[in-house]
C-alpha cells in the first residue's frame, strides 16, 4: 500500500504558515543565529559538500600532475601542499561534517524529540567546525602569499614527525594544520556529546533501545567513538604545538623525544577514525536497503550489537599502520590477529543486508543504486584490507598506491556512494522537494564509471612498486598508461559531482513536490511534513515498535506482533 | 503536552523516564577528556629516563599539602550538594567557598613549585624532554583546576546573590562532576609524575 498521502495523525494537520517574502539579510540572520537541529544539519551538509568540491578539485590538480611521467604542472611543493590539504580537508572537513550533518538532522526526528539535547551547545560546535576549516584554508593566503600558493601545509594529512619539526617545516604551515584542527575538533567533539546525550535523554515514549532505528544506533556508537578518537588527535596536535612554540622535545629525536610515538598518537586516532567515516554509510545503509527492499532489516538484534563490536576492535588494531616502522614480531602477530577479527562483524554485517534484498521487492531508485553499490564495493575493500593486514603483504604494498586504492574504496566506494544515496533519500524530507531521478541516475553511472576506472586501475601501479607521495616518475616504470586511466577515472568523477551540484540546484527551484512521504518508508522522520516544522511533531510521537510508521499504515499486520 | 501514540497497542500511561541529558553530557565530556589525559599520560611514562641532559625528576619535591587540599576539596563539594539538597543555602555558600579555597591554594602550590624549579633548578618546558613532559602534564591538569574554579566562582556569585535556587540542584551537581574528575586525575598525576616517575 503506497499510499503517501495517507492522514497520519500529529502530522498532516500542520498547515505550514503563509508564505511571506523575507530579505535576504532577514534570512541570513535566521541560518546564523540558528539553534535549530534541522537547520544546523542543513549547514553542516552544505559546509560538507562545499569542501567535497574543494577537496575534489585539488584531488583533480594531483592526477593532472600524475597523469603522464615527467609532468610539470604543479611543482613539487604545491603537489605537497595538495596531497595534504586533500587528505586533511576529506576527512576532517567533508567526512565529518557531512556525517555529522545527517545526524543533527535525523536523529531528533528519528527518535521522536524535539530538538538536540543541547541546541546551543550545537549551534557552537557548528560554527566552530567551519572556523577550523577556514582557519586551515587561510594557510592559502599565509606566509608566501597566494601566488606562490602560500604555505599550507605540506607534511601529509598524518603529518609525521620529524617532519613537522621546526628545523623541516619553517614558516607556519604545520601550525595552520595543528591548530585549525584543533579548534574544528573541539566543535567535533561537542556534537558527539550532543548525539549521545539525545540518544540517551531525549527518545519518545515508547522507544525503547531495542526500538531505535539501526541509524540511531550506529549514530550513537560514532559518537561516542568519537569521544574518544578525536581527543588523542587534539592530545597529539597540543604536543607538537607546544614542541613548535614553546621549544618542547616530545618528537625531537636528538633530544630523546621519539618519532614513532607521534605515529603511535596519530593511528590511535586514525583508526578509529576510519570507522567514525565507515560507520555513518552503514547507518544510512540500514535505513534505504530495507525501504527499497520491501522488508524489514534482517537480524536487527546482530546488526546493533555487531556496530558496537566493530567500535571495540577497532581501538585496538592501530598499529597495523605501523609495520614497517620495526616493529617486534609479536606485535606485528597481534595487530595482524585483531586486525582480521574485524572480519566478523563486518560480515555479519554485510551478510544481513543482502538477507534483507533477499527475496524483497527491490525498486531501484537513485538512493538505492548508490546502496547497492556501496555494499559490493565496501565488499571488495574489506578484501583488499585483510591482505594489507598480513604484515609481509604489507611490508611489500606500505607506502605503495595499493593503499591508497585500498582505502579510497573504503572512503569513495562506500562512504562517499553511501551519502549520495543518503542525499537523494533524505533531501525530499529537507526541502520538500524531490531530487531529480533521471539526473540522479546520469551521476549515478558517471560516478560509478569513474570511480570504478580510477579506483581498480590504482591497484595496479602500486603492485608494480610506484610509491604514494611522489610527485612525479620516470617514463621507464610502466607506470605511465595505468595512471593515465586513473586520472581519467578521477576527472569523469569529478563531472559527475558537479552533476550532482547541478541536480541539487535544479532540484531545489523545480523539483517535483515530495509529500511527507515519498518513498513509503517507516521511520518517524516520514511522519512529519517535508520540510518539518520548527517544533517536528505537532503532536509528541509515542511508539510501539522498530517501524511506527508501518504499524500505521498496516493496522491489520502490525510489526510489534513480529518483535521478540 | 498530549500525544497520540502511533502505536495503538501502547498506553499512555506507562511510566516513561529517561537518563537527565545534562548529566549524560557530562559524562561524555569526562570520557573526551579522559582520553586527553591517558595520551598525556602514556607520553610521560613513554619518556621517563629518555631525558639526555639538563635537570632531571630528583629534584621534584612531593607536593603531599598541596594535594591534600586538592583532594579534601572533593568532600567539601559534596558536603556543599547535600546542603543544597536540602535547601540549607547558607551551608552550601559555605562549603562552596571552602572548596575553592582549597581549589586556589591547590593552584597557589602549584605555582611556588613551578617557581622553583624555574629559578632554581633552571628547569623550563624547553629546557629538556623532562621538563617538556612534566609541565605539560601537570599544566594540563592546573589548566582544568582553573576552568573549574571559574564554574565555581560564578555558582558561588549566583548563591550570594540570590538566584541560586533549590532547583538548580542539578545543575550544581554537574559542575561537581566535572570537579570530582579533576580531582581523580590528580591522582593520576600524582601517581605517574611523583611516585613513579622519580
Ligand atoms: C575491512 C576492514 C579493514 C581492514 C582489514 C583494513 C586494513 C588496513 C591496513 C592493514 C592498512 C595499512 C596499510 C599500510 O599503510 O601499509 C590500511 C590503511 C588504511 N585504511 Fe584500512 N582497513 C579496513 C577498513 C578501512 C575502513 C573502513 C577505512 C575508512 C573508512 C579504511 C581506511 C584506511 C586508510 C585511510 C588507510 C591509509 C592510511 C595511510 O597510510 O594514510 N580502512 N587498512
Ligand atoms: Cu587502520
Amino acid at each position: 500500500m503506497a499510499d503517501s498521502t495517507l492522514p497520519i495523525q500529529g502530522a498532516l494537520d500542520i498547515t505550514p504558515p503563509a508564505a511571506r517574502k523575507h530579505s535576504i539579510l532577514e534570512i541570513a540572520h535566521s541560518w546564523i543565529t540558528t539553534v535549530d537541529h534541522k537547520k544546523l544539519g542543513i549547514l553542516y551538509t552544505v559546509f560538507g559538500i562545499f569542501w567535497l568540491l574543494v577537496g575534489g578539485a585539488e584531488a583533480i590538480a594531483i592526477r593532472i600532475q600524475l597523469a603522464m611521467p615527467n609532468n610539470h604542472f604543479l611543482s613539487p611543493q604545491t603537489y605537497n601542499q595538495f596531497f595534504t590539504m586533500h587528505g586533511t580537508t576529506m576527512v576532517f572537513l567533508v567526512g565529518m561534517t557531512i556525517i555529522f550533518g545527517f545526524a543533527n538532522y535525523l536523529v531528533p526526528l528519528m527518535i521522536g524529540a524535539r530538538d538536540m539535547a543541547f541546541p546551543r551547545l550545537n549551534a557552537f560546535s557548528f560554527w566552530v567546525t567551519a572556523f577550523g576549516g577556514t582557519l586551515l584554508y587561510y594557510s592559502f593566503l599565509g606566509g608566501s602569499g597566494l601566488y606562490g600558493v602560500g604555505s599550507a601545509p605540506d607534511v601529509g594529512w598524518f603529518a609525521y614527525a620529524p617532519l613537522t619539526a621546526r628545523a623541516f617545516s619553517p614558516g607556519h604551515a604545520t601550525d595552520y594544520w595543528a591548530i585549525s584542527l584543533i579548534v574544528s575538533g573541539i566543535g567535533t567533539v561537542g556534537t558527539a556529546i550532543n548525539i549521545v546525550a539525545t540518544t540517551v535523554s531525549m527518545r519518545c515514549k515508547g522507544m525503547t533501545l531495542m526500538r531505535m532505528p539501526l541509524f540511531v544506533w550506529l549514530f550513537f556508537v560514532v559518537s561516542a567513538l568519537t569521544l574518544i578518537t578525536i581527543t588523542p588527535l587534539t592530545a597529539a596536535q597540543i604536543m607538537l604545538t607546544i614542541d613548535r612554540y614553546l621549544g618542547g622535545h616530545f618528537f625531537d629525536t636528538q633530544a630523546g623525544g621519539s618519532a614513532v610515538a607521534w605515529m603511535h598518537f596519530f593511528w590511535i586516532f586514525g583508526h578509529p577514525e576510519v570507522y567514525v567515516l565507515i560507520l555513518p554509510a552503514f547507518a544510512i545503509a540500514n535505513e534505504i536497503i530495507p525501504v527499497f527492499s520491501r522488508k524489514a532489516i534482517f537480524g536487527y538484534p546482530a546488526m546493533a550489537a555487531a556496530s558496537v563490536g566493530i567500535a571495540f576492535v577497532s581501538l585496538g588494531v592501530w598499529a597495523h599502520h605501523m609495520f614497517t616502522v620495526g616493529m617486534t614480531s609479536v606485535s606485528n602477530a597481534f595487530f595482524t590477529l585483531s586486525t582480521m577479527l574485524v572480519g566478523i562483524p563486518t560480515g555479519i554485517k554485510i551478510f544481513n543486508w543482502l538477507a534483507t534484498m533477499w527475496g524483497g521487492k527491490i525498486r531501484f531508485a537513485t538512493p538505492m543504486l548508490f546502496l547497492t553499490a556501496f555494499l559490493f564495493q565496501f565488499l571488495i575493500a574489506g578484501l583488499t584490507g585483510i591482505m594489507l593486514s598480513v604484515s609481509p603483504w604489507d611490508w611489500q604494498l606500505h607506502n605503495s598506491y595499493f593503499v591508497i586504492a585500498h582505502f579510497h574504496y573504503v572512503l569513495v566506494g562506500a562512504l562517499v556512494f553511501a551519502i549520495f544515496g543518503g542525499l537523494y533519500y533524505w533531501f525530499p524530507k529537507a526541502t520538500g522537494k524531490m531530487l531529480s531521478e533521471k539526473i540522479g541516475k546520469w551521476h549515478f553511472w558517471l560516478f560509478i564509471i569513474g570511480f570504478h576506472l580510477t579506483f581498480d586501475t590504482m591497484h595496479v601501479p602500486g603492485i608494480l612498486g610506484m610509491p604514494r607521495s611522489i610527485y612525479t616518475y620516470e617514463p621507464d616504470r610502466g607506470w605511465g598508461p595505468w595512471n593515465l586511466v586513473v586520472s581519467i577515472g578521477g576527472i569523469i568523477q569529478g563531472i559527475a559531482t558537479l552533476v550532482f551540484a547541478y541536480n541539487m540546484i535544479v532540484s531545489l527551484r523545480k523539483g517535483e513536490e515530495a509529500g511527507p512521504d515519498p518513498w513509503d518508508a517507516w521511520t518517524l522522520e516520514w511522519t512529519t511534513s517535508s520540510p518539518p516544522p520548527d517544533y517536528n511533531f505537532a503532536i509528541d510521537p509515542v511508539v510501539g515498535s522498530r517501524r511506527p510508521l508501518w504499524d500505521l499504515k498496516h493496522p491489520e499486520d502490525p510489526d510489534w506482533k513480529y518483535e521478540a | 503536552m498530549s500525544a497520540i501514540p502511533l502505536t495503538p497497542h501502547i498506553s499512555d500511561d506507562q511510566p516513561w523516564k529517561l537518563p537527565s541529558k545534562g548529566k549524560v553530557g557530562m559524562y561524555c565530556l569526562i570520557v573526551a577528556e579522559s582520553a586527553i589525559f591517558i595520551i598525556f599520560v602514556l607520553a610521560y611514562l613513554f619518556y621517563i629516563g629518555k631525558t639526555t641532559f639538563g635537570p632531571t625528576p630528583a629534584v621534584l619535591e612531593v607536593p603531599i599539602i598541596n594535594s591534600i587540599a586538592l583532594l579534601s576539596s572533593s568532600i567539601t563539594i559534596m558536603l556543599a550538594e547535600r546542603a543544597l539538597e536540602h535547601g540549607k543555602m547558607k551551608g552550601f555558600s559555605l562549603w562552596w567557598a571552602i572548596t575553592i579555597a582549597l581549589g586556589s591554594y591547590f593552584l597557589y602550590g602549584t605555582g611556588v613549585e613551578w617557581y622553583k624549579l624555574i629559578h632554581e633548578d633552571g628547569l623550563t618546558i624547553s629546557t629538556n624532554l623532562f621538563g617538556t613532559t612534566f609541565y605539560s602534564l601537570v599544566g594540563l591538569h592546573a589548566t582544568h583546576v582553573i576552568f573549574g574554579l571559574i564554574g565555581l566562582t560564578l555558582t558561588l556569585i549566583f548563591a550570594l546573590t540570590g538566584k541560586l535556587k533549590h532547583e538548580h540542584n542539578e545543575k550544581v551537581q554537574i559542575l561537581a562532576l566535572y570537579w570530582h574528575f579533576v580531582d581523580a586525575i590528580w591522582i593520576v598525576v600524582f601517581t605517574v609524575v611523583y611516585i613513579i616517575g622519580r
